[in-house]
């Protein structure tokens, strides 16, 4: 695989320089072209723990506009740094083209070896390759757009007032996981596409001619009239995507806030759709690339026990009842998993070739490819999470029913359990479970111009009650008018909630006013 | 091909912005646990941060979420003892690892805690105040000047004479001035040596050339030993400064009618006076002066915690102040505040004495504040309100009812001045 012969070894102390980290750069570059890693060209960046911080509190974008919450996220890290309840990450990779990473000055040379490969290699090639970040995210202009949002932003500032800019900028923060598009939009039709149509159109009408002659006396006008009032035709799922296309009082400029705010969502999105697949894919190659530079002596036996150390400590799970737990490390789930794929490829068993009969014997990094491309961790784990793997975590999902006095173990790691087990663990993952459903039905256009949103509910959740009272404030800010959410379960309406308009209500601008009716 | 930079020497602080948002934001949250913290600490301990509380609550940012309730199923990892279908007692709700954590730290979760800096201490403290006539006193119209050393000079007091530089310059002199005699005396006294080798050398050429060394030795040794251009002076000259200290009279009532919460509140006062001072004033000195029927210089321990009782004089307080200023305090060197608090009693027959001595003190001062703890115009507030009408600009009083009142009836003591 490589063809790199055996080395001196370098970098026998754990100060870095320079030259160092370009060699490093170099060598896994080369071991990772091996692997066939297709990467966007890396920018390393060297910064000091409070840059690191920063870097932190603008939710990870190497620029961003300025906002409270950024402030109070930073103020909140840096507590905790200072107290010592938490360490900094080594890296921070952003999603770009180039790729960026940011290495913190104050790791050793071997964390820095560490660094470059998981994110520069491990990340970076993930960013390229897999679906969600090729079908949302523009890692190109991303910086460039990042650079328009905060300057757009700054400039609202100075002209409409810091207060203005924020109320609109919290609202669309309290939306923003409402603010993306599941699935690509239509592209407008282009001007052929667009002519295409009319002359068809013409034709249409041309065969009907007659029927406006027609004397038969039309059927129930009535209900048909009544549908064509709705408004949005189809729910929408997008409340961000509505607001801006459709608040009736909203400013030119606060829809361009709105935009801002749906767009970084939207870009963040596959993010957090993939972070057991994106952390597992890059300790894979971090883990194999370290090793094929100590099997070719180029680092030495030093350098991979304090490697090991370091990636024994970020791969690993405590059980459930240890005071270390706080839920799955996904860090070590995707790891495992990662390398469980591999074994099922080079070395299966009878139990393999059961669940696995498709990718059982092909090659490895073909399969570990085609895995890292084409799925996210809800439906990653769906197809490869192996009976193995259960075991080997001793993995077991609890059921937690309000309509009963206690819990139940509903499945453990055995015959009958793998696939409950596998399929909730998928569940977890699955982003529409973890949210409230909410969307826009109806917008009242003609009349009173009120917006009616639905929850639907999903395994009987209820809604958190504070929490939307607040955040319908702030629909109701950004509508203009009357704001209603119905909380259902199927067809039947449990619990409403609303925002009204009214100047009366408006005195208490610090208590929201929503009101939560029973029926 | 990488690219690789060095960001480290980039600025550091990218997140000021947001975190002053922050602040701005929830000002109003701040300065009312700022207020809690001011009791904790002395009048003259300004130059440290400060910890801040604010409920928790008011810093989230909401979002739709499911609430308790409802079906969930999760799984976890390293099961060792459950078989499928076995039943669990439910947990307490909210009892997560959270708390326990945060309980050791002293603060609940209810609570969002942080630092703020002594800068921003101060200036959240200040905003919109300033002193008033705070002009410093200009050079041209100062008295008040500091001796400096600057070298040496020819001209002086003998007071002022230095020794070892008016020596140097005499011996320096009397080398100059001799050297020549000394060159001649050194090649007669050759010439003799000679002479008296040489037999053919008569006695009255040996005579003659003894004559000749001795009135040389004369004229060398009449060069004086010290001469008046000799002498040098240190020269000291007189800078004049501006004056930039101020002392701060804290005068509070102790009597019997004072109670330690009415003490709190004065005390809350000075301390806020004190740090607006001292942020204006290179030097500030604080004097405390507590009074009864009798007035006494106190440190400020005894001020504040000491207990006293009995009748309430205010002008033997005004007296003392007057006496401390004149003995310790030049006007010509100090800006002279005087910060009174007292509930507003005060003897009946002393009133028209405390008129008489403020009028007296009055120019004296830059400021003279007085805060009556009470809800009502008490007899003093009576003594004291012609001064308000006809100084507005020299005297302030306000009522002070509680703790929250303190805050800002200073900022209306000391609000900035409109030209």
């Amino acid at each position: 695989m490589t063809t790199a012969s055996k080395q001196q070894p370098v970098g026998a102390g754990s100060e870095w320089s320079f030259e160092l980290l370009e060699h490093f750069e170099k060598v896994i570059g080369e071991l990772a072209e091996g692997y066939q890693l297709d990467t966007f060209p890396n920018q390393i960046e060297i910064i000091s723990s409070e840059q690191m911080m920063d870097a932190y509190a603008s939710v990870g974008m190497p620029i961003n506009y300025h906002h409270w919450s950024f402030g109070k996220h930073f103020i909140n890290t840096d507590k905790l740094y200072r107290r010592g309840h938490m360490g900094l990450a080594y890296e921070l990779v952003i999603n770009s083209n180039p790729c960026i990473a940011y290495l913190q000055e104050e790791n050793t040379l071997t964390m820095q070896a560490l660094v470059i490969a998981h994110a520069c290699f491990g990340h970076n090639s993930f960013f390229k390759s897999n679906y969600l970040f090729r079908t949302w995210t523009d890692p190109a202009s991303i910086v460039d757009y990042l650079v328009f949002a905060r300057d757009y932003i700054s400039k609202c500032e100075e002209r409409y007032g810091i207060g203005e800019v924020e109320s609109v900028l919290d609202a669309c923060h309290a939306l923003m996981n409402y603010g993306v598009d599941r699935y690509k939009r239509p592209y407008p039709p282009s001007l052929k596409e667009e002519q295409a149509r009319q002359h068809e159109r013409e034709e249409m009408l041309q065969q009907q001619v007659n029927d406006l002659w027609r004397t038969i006396p039309r059927a129930a006008q009535l209900p048909e009239d009544k549908l064509a009032k709705r408004y949005p035709a189809e729910p929408q799922e997008n409340l961000l995507y509505f607001i801006e296309k459709d608040a009736p009082l909203l400013e030119p400029w606060q829809r361009e806030i709105v935009r801002i705010v749906r767009k970084m969502a939207q870009y963040l999105y596959p993010q957090r759709q993939t972070q057991v697949m994106n952390e597992g894919w890059a300790c894979f190659w971090h883990y194999q690339l370290l090793h094929d530079m100590h099997d070719n002596g180029q680092v030495t036996d030093g350098f991979m026990l304090e490697f090991l150390q370091s990636h024994t400590n970020v791969v690993f799970q405590p059980a459930y009842d240890s005071p270390a737990f706080s839920g799955i490390n996904p860090y070590s789930l995707g790891f495992a998993m990662m390398r469980d794929i591999r074994r099922i490829c080079e070395t299966p068993t009878e139990e393999d070739r059961h669940w696995f009969p498709d990718i059982v014997g092909s090659p490895w990094l073909e399969t570990l490819h085609f895995a890292m491309a084409n799925f996210k961790d809800e439906s990653f784990i769906q197809q490869f999470l192996s009976p193995r793997l259960i075991r080997e975590l001793k993995l077991f999902t609890v059921l937690d029913d309000t309509e009963q006095d206690h819990l139940e173990v509903s499945a453990i790691h055995n015959d009958t359990g793998y696939q409950h087990i596998r399929d909730t663990l998928a569940g977890m993952y699955n982003l529409s479970n973890r949210e409230p459903d909410i969307q826009v039905v109806d917008a009242n256009i003609s009349g009173n111009r009120s917006l009616v949103l639905h929850h639907n509910m999903y395994q009987n959740r209820p809604i958190e009650p504070q929490s939307t009272a607040d955040v319908l404030r702030y629909i109701q800010r950004l509508w203009g008018f009357d704001v209603h959410l119905e909380s259902r379960k199927g067809k039947e309406t449990c619990e409403v909630f609303q925002a009204l308009a009214s100047p009366a209500d408006d005195t208490r601008a610090d208590t929201p006013t929503a009101s939560k009716l029973l029926i | 091909m990488a690219f690789l930079i060095d960001r480290r020497q980039n600025s550091k602080n990218k997140s000021a912005v947001n975190r002053q948002r922050f602040l701005r934001r929830h000002r109003e949250e701040i300065r009312r646990s700022l207020a809690d913290r001011l009791k904790d600490r002395s009048i003259t301990d300004t130059d440290k941060g400060e910890s801040i509380k604010i409920p928790a609550k008011n810093t989230q940012e909401p979002s739709f979420r499911h609430g308790h309730g409802g079906r969930h199923e999760r799984v976890f990892p390293g099961n060792r003892e459950f078989g499928a279908g076995d039943h669990l007692p439910r947990p307490e709700q909210g009892g997560g690892g959270g708390q326990d954590k945060a309980g050791n730290q002293g603060e609940g979760l209810d609570d969002f805690a942080f630092e703020i800096s002594q800068q921003e201490f101060l200036e959240l403290l200040f905003e919109d105040l300033e002193l008033p006539n705070l002009t410093r006193k200009q050079l041209s119209e100062s008295n008040d000047y500091k001796t400096v050393r600057a070298g040496f000079t020819n001209t002086g007091s003998p007071a002022n004479i230095s020794i070892v530089r008016s020596m140097q310059a005499a011996l320096s002199r009397r080398i100059a001035m001799s050297a020549t005699k000394r060159s001649e005396l050194r090649g007669l006294l050759e010439e003799q040596k000679i002479r008296q080798r040489d037999q053919t050398t008569t006695p009255e050429l040996l005579a003659e050339l003894e004559v000749k060394i001795n009135a040389l030795r004369q004229r060398i040794n009449r060069v004086p030993f010290l001469d008046d251009f000799d002498l040098r002076y240190r020269q000291v000259i007189h800078q004049p400064v501006p004056r930039s200290k101020a002392v701060m009279f804290c005068i509070m009532d102790v009597s019997g009618s004072m109670d330690q919460t009415t003490k709190d509140l004065a005390k809350r006062f000075f301390i806020l006076l004190y740090l607006f001072l001292s942020r204006h004033y290179k030097k500030t000195d604080v004097v405390f002066i507590r009074h009864h029927t009798t007035a006494s210089e106190v440190d400020e321990q005894d001020f504040f915690y000491a207990r006293e009782s009995g009748g309430t004089v205010v002008s033997s307080a005004l007296r003392l102040t007057q006496e401390i200023i004149d003995q310790r305090y030049p006007v010509n060197e100090w800006n002279i505040y005087v910060a009174q608090a007292s509930d507003g009693d005060n003897w009946p027959e002393d009133g028209r004495i405390c008129q008489q001595l403020l009028t007296e003190l009055l120019p004296l001062l830059q400021y003279f504040a007085y805060v009556e703890i009470s809800r009502t115009d008490k007899p003093l507030w009576q003594t004291y309100v012609d001064f308000e009408t006809r100084h507005p600009e020299f005297f302030a009083m306000q009522h002070i009812t509680g703790t929250r009142d303190i805050y800002p009836i200073l900022r209306k003591l000391f609000r900035k001045q409109t030209a």
